[in-house]
């Protein structure tokens, strides 16, 4: 689940939740140039993809801080 | 003489299998099998149990003509008796839909369930008995649901004594006192330390059980979800973009990405402009699809699900939760992405 209101996703159970920037843009930061915004879109999914490959026992946060390289696969700028 | 009563159960208490067999189609056995067989010997002379009518929970909670499906076979019967489904959620929908068909067509029917089972609120006009939580609560449950469908065989009325769940019902009414007293009231309670002062109850969240992790994502066909209403530019479908009470669907097959002024967002409950000026701020569609062709991805399932969170009811959303799971396994998704507003 990508959301930007975290405390609700944990107090109502979604299993697995990545973190995002804002409430109108959970796959997306206008703040961005677009090929940054894109970037940021791909390092949001790889945490997705991440989160869904691991095995959890309760609502937890996966980070996409965490993901090692993402941004230079995403090609940023 | 007896009250000719039908049970019905999923494909796992009717002994047809587990979850490989969750899309097994409605089908009809003779006389009471599994739990109905405890609940013919509780309900002695006065019920008899002619049939029992299963369905897989998969089928029974995605597919709309399933209800009707398993009333058809239930044919002529005096009272239709569903579950206990306990907190299973797509068996919960699935007793909840068919005793709700079989009373809106004029007979009885009772339904058994946990009071936090999403089911519960699509009961229609049937009664709901309260089930512990888990199978483990199996004969106690039973025991309720007999006591129940006894009274209805003696033409009794059921309350909240039953165990029957009573639905609260929001009406207007004088207060004797005007809003700001009474919130005056509510917070000094709360200063002394009265933590569940309220004037409206909300209900517990239930729990989540989270799936189990995906061995290989680049081997799994992933589907992209969201409650944040994107829709095609017009909302050829009407969502309602607040206090959703259905989801749409929408196909991705041969899109790479969704362009300004093709996709919007109806969502009620923030502007819409950063959506719509770029849709994939709410669905990833460009960037999973690039994932795809690197083969990071094994599949994208070739459409999205999507509603309205916007003052959801949280058993109307637990509810739209148990389809779409139901409705992804059937399409044999192995992950969902949710983008949530």
């Amino acid at each position: 689940m990508l959301c930007n209101l975290v405390p609700i996703a944990l107090s109502v159970g979604a299993p697995r939740v990545v973190p995002t920037r804002g409430i109108q843009f959970p796959s997306g930061d206008p703040s961005l140039s677009a090929a940054e915004e894109r970037s940021w879109r791909r390092r949001l999914l790889e945490t997705a993809l991440r989160a869904v490959s691991t095995a959890v026992s309760g609502p937890t946060v996966f980070d996409p801080a965490e993901v090692g390289g993402a941004a230079a696969v995403g090609g940023a700028g | 003489m007896s009250l000719r009563a039908v049970h019905y159960l999923n494909q796992f208490f009717a002994g047809v299998g587990g979850e490989e067999a969750a899309g097994s189609p409605p089908a009809r056995r003779e006389g009471a099998v599994g739990p109905g067989r405890r609940l013919q010997a509780m309900l002695g002379d006065a019920v008899r149990i002619v049939a029992t009518v299963h369905c897989g929970d998969d089928r029974a909670a995605s597919d709309p003509g399933a209800a009707r499906a398993i009333l058809q076979l239930a044919g002529d019967a005096d009272l239709i008796i569903a579950g206990p489904a306990f907190g299973s959620g797509r068996y919960g929908i699935a007793c909840a839909r068919v005793a709700a068909a079989a009373v809106a067509a004029g007979g009885r029917a009772i339904v058994s369930m946990h009071e936090d089972n999403p089911g519960a609120v699509e009961a229609g006009a049937a009664p709901v008995v309260l089930s512990l939580e888990t199978a483990r609560g199996m004969e106690e449950s039973l025991r309720r649901l007999a006591h129940a469908v006894s009274a209805i065989a003696a033409g009794d009325a059921l309350s909240s004594v039953d165990h029957v769940l009573v639905r609260a019902v929001r009406g207007n009414r004088l207060a004797d006192r005007c809003a700001a007293e009474r919130a005056v009231d509510l917070l000094l309670a709360r200063l002394h330390g009265d933590r569940a002062a309220t004037e409206i109850a909300i209900s517990g969240f239930g729990r989540v059980t989270p799936a189990p992790p995906v061995a290989d994502p680049g081997s799994a066909v992933v589907a992209l979800v969201t409650e944040g209403a994107l829709v095609p530019q017009g909302n050829p479908d009407r969502l309602e973009s607040a206090r959703a009470r259905r989801w749409l669907r929408y196909s991705l097959a041969g899109r790479s990405g969704l362009a300004a002024g093709e996709f919007e967002s109806v969502h009620g409950g923030f502007s819409t402009v950063l959506a719509n000026a770029d849709p994939h701020r709410i669905l990833p569609l460009d960037v999973a699809r690039e994932m795809e062709a690197e083969g990071r991805i094994g599949r994208l399932h070739d459409e999205y699900l999507v509603t309205a969170g916007n003052g959801t009811h949280v058993a109307t959303a637990a509810g739209f939760g148990v389809e779409w799971a139901a409705e992804l396994r059937r399409a044999n998704v192995q992950a969902a992405i949710l983008t949530a507003t």
